[in-house]
């Protein structure tokens, strides 16, 4: 099982609730993706209360556990404020934290989000960070109180895949106890995949599935590559060889080497 | 598809809402010649309709990005409709562009639509003077249309009263209260017969300046909306629309930022225009995106159009004018009770 907070899951893929088709392939993709728990912007989107109702309560009839970010703050103001909103609306003290430092690549700026972090988990929040792969900044977040951690495989809607592997096997490694969620720029279920084969926890998506040309037949593929990563992950993965196999039989070599 | 019932015949017809999905079920109705009054809510200006806010755009083959097929299947029949009624309707076709940071959602949006033809550099100055040396290349949909609707909702009210129709504006009447048979296009305002509807806000603003010619529209790949530069008579231009899951009215400053860069972008020239207007409507939507015709009884409605209202208002029309001269039902739009 899956722990974010003491909440326990037994799916391993987050999903988003933005750019679907209409509220009803998001509502069928999300099904398909057996995912137990969505993302929700509060700047763009519904708010829990009183203007976006019509398709806030489209997302409750889901069942599912609501995660509100911070999608578009750029400074740690701006995030706490929208945060202590998220939890009004949504009635949830989880918090998907993302401070935005460049508009162009959508990266993090870390030294905010270790800062409005550190007030958020004081303030009573379980926080999860949305960071780059940088073990320093993954380090601080925990000591500032983080129970998850979210490093991107590249940067959001890029689709790239992990760009940074050995990396992410750093932070596996030095941080065996805190649950990790690779987030923002998976674009294949080989890519979720490849997450889970590293031992992450879990993936966070919403464009590869959304903007698929059938989302929900690629939300189903998600959920099969998250499978499966876990699956080989927990079988045991065989590791790279250094050396090549002869691809002509080399005379005075053992016959089983010579034939594949 | 289809299959057919008892045909009604009725002979007088009550329509709620003079926006474009009643405007051409008046029309229709009408021609056919059935005894049509028309009732609006509001006054001659519209100003309450979502028509009112709307781009016009009759762009069936952009649309198949991220709509279902029934949209194209209405939207092709859509565009017979509007050249038999209205002969000066624009078909021009419609250019998409892409700044080169879009490069990627330029060529899924290349991918997933039809019946375009890609344009050089060149071909796009020859069709487009204005945007020589603006863009690379371009995604040309030759068939495309547009209207522009505070010029067209008048001219079909016309033709309903030259076929007889009656419209009352100022008129707000409950379906209730009408004898016969109804046909119910309120949009949003029937929330309260079809709970699941719901608005989606769409954002637009009107500029004006002539140093920019633009013959037709240019849509802008943008990463969440379909974002269009249209064209409007007297050197005005549309820019819209956004669509964002709320309810709220007005227009945020993000919106106007991301709309008047989309302008900017297609033309630096854009940035001496005037603005005139900030606008909003909300569209209504069902949770599938997709329109409907209910029929329970004597009451028909027709709504849920969402952002492709001009494209598909005719087609709804025919059908429901078909279902009631004919029997005709159409199992993709249609609900019997």
């Amino acid at each position: 099982m899956l722990t974010f907070y003491s909440k326990q899951f037994s799916s391993r893929l987050l999903i988003g609730t933005a750019l679907y088709p209409s509220p009803a392939i998001m509502q069928t993709a999300i099904r398909a993706s057996g995912a137990q728990i969505v993302t929700v912007s509060l700047r763009r989107e519904a708010a829990g209360g009183k203007s976006g109702d019509a398709f806030w309560s489209l997302i409750r009839e889901l069942g599912v556990t609501v995660l509100p970010n911070t999608a578009g703050c750029r400074s740690v103001r701006e995030a706490v404020t929208t945060a202590k909103l998220a939890r009004e609306l949504f009635g949830t003290s989880w918090i998907k934290l993302e401070v935005i430092a460049d508009n162009d690549t959508l990266q993090p700026d870390v030294v905010g989000l270790v800062e409005a972090a550190t007030i958020l988990i004081k303030d009573g929040f379980e926080v999860f960070p949305y960071c780059t792969e940088d073990f320093s900044v993954a380090t601080r977040l925990v000591d500032a109180g983080c129970k998850v951690v979210m490093p991107w495989a590249a940067p959001i809607g890029s689709a790239r895949g992990i760009i940074n592997r050995d990396a992410l096997r750093l932070l596996r490694d030095r941080l065996p106890d805190i649950t990790l969620v690779v987030d923002a720029g998976i674009g294949a279920p080989s890519h979720a995949a490849h997450a889970l084969e590293l031992g992450y926890d879990a993936v966070l998506l919403n464009t590869a599935v959304a903007k698929a040309k059938d989302p929900v037949a690629m939300a189903g593929a998600f959920r099969l590559g998250v499978e499966a990563g876990r699956v080989a992950f927990e079988a045991g993965l065989m590791d790279a060889r250094d050396f090549a196999s002869p691809s002509t039989p080399v005379v005075g070599t053992p016959f089983w080497h010579a034939v594949s | 598809m289809y299959q057919t019932r008892k045909p009604r015949g009725e002979s007088s017809v009550t329509i709620i809402g003079a926006g474009i999905a009643g405007a051409w079920q008046a029309l229709l109705f009408a021609q056919a010649g059935h005894d049509v009054t028309l009732h609006e809510r509001g006054d001659a200006s519209l100003t309450l309709s979502t028509s009112h806010w709307a781009g016009g755009m009759l762009a069936p083959w952009c649309e198949t990005e991220v709509a279902e097929p029934v949209i194209s299947r209405l939207g092709l029949r859509s565009l017979d409709l509007w050249r038999r009624e209205l002969p000066d309707t624009a078909f021009n076709g419609s250019l998409v562009v892409a700044h080169a940071r879009e490069r990627a959602d330029f060529e899924r949006f290349a991918k997933m639509t039809l019946n375009h033809r890609r344009l050089d550099a060149a071909d796009l100055a020859a069709l487009e003077p204005s945007l020589e040396g603006r863009f690379r290349e371009a995604l040309f949909f030759a068939d495309e249309g547009h209207v522009e609707p505070r010029r067209v909702l008048p001219k079909l009210h016309e033709k309903i009263i030259a076929a007889g129709g009656t419209i009352h504006f100022n008129s707000d009447v409950s379906a209730s209260e009408v004898d016969g048979l109804v046909i119910d296009c309120r949009g949003l305002f029937a929330r309260d017969a079809q709970p699941e509807l719901r608005g989606v806000k769409g954002e637009m603003i009107l500029i004006e300046t002539g140093e920019v010619e633009l013959r037709r529209p240019v849509r802008l790949i943008h990463p969440r909306w379909p974002l269009y530069v249209i064209p409007r008579e007297k050197n005005l231009f549309m820019l819209g629309a956004t669509s964002i899951e709320t309810e709220d009215t007005g227009v945020s400053v993000r919106s106007a930022l991301e709309l008047l860069g989309a302008a900017y972008a297609v033309h630096p020239a854009f940035a001496e225009a005037r603005i005139l207007e900030f606008g909003s409507g909300l569209r209504p939507a069902f949770p599938d995106n997709l329109p409907r015709i209910a029929i329970n009884g004597d009451s028909i409605a027709v709504n849920g159009l969402y952002r492709h209202g001009f494209l598909i208002a005719p087609a709804l029309a025919e059908l429901t004018l078909g279902f009631v001269a004919r029997g005709q039902i159409d199992n993709e739009v249609m609900q019997c009770a």
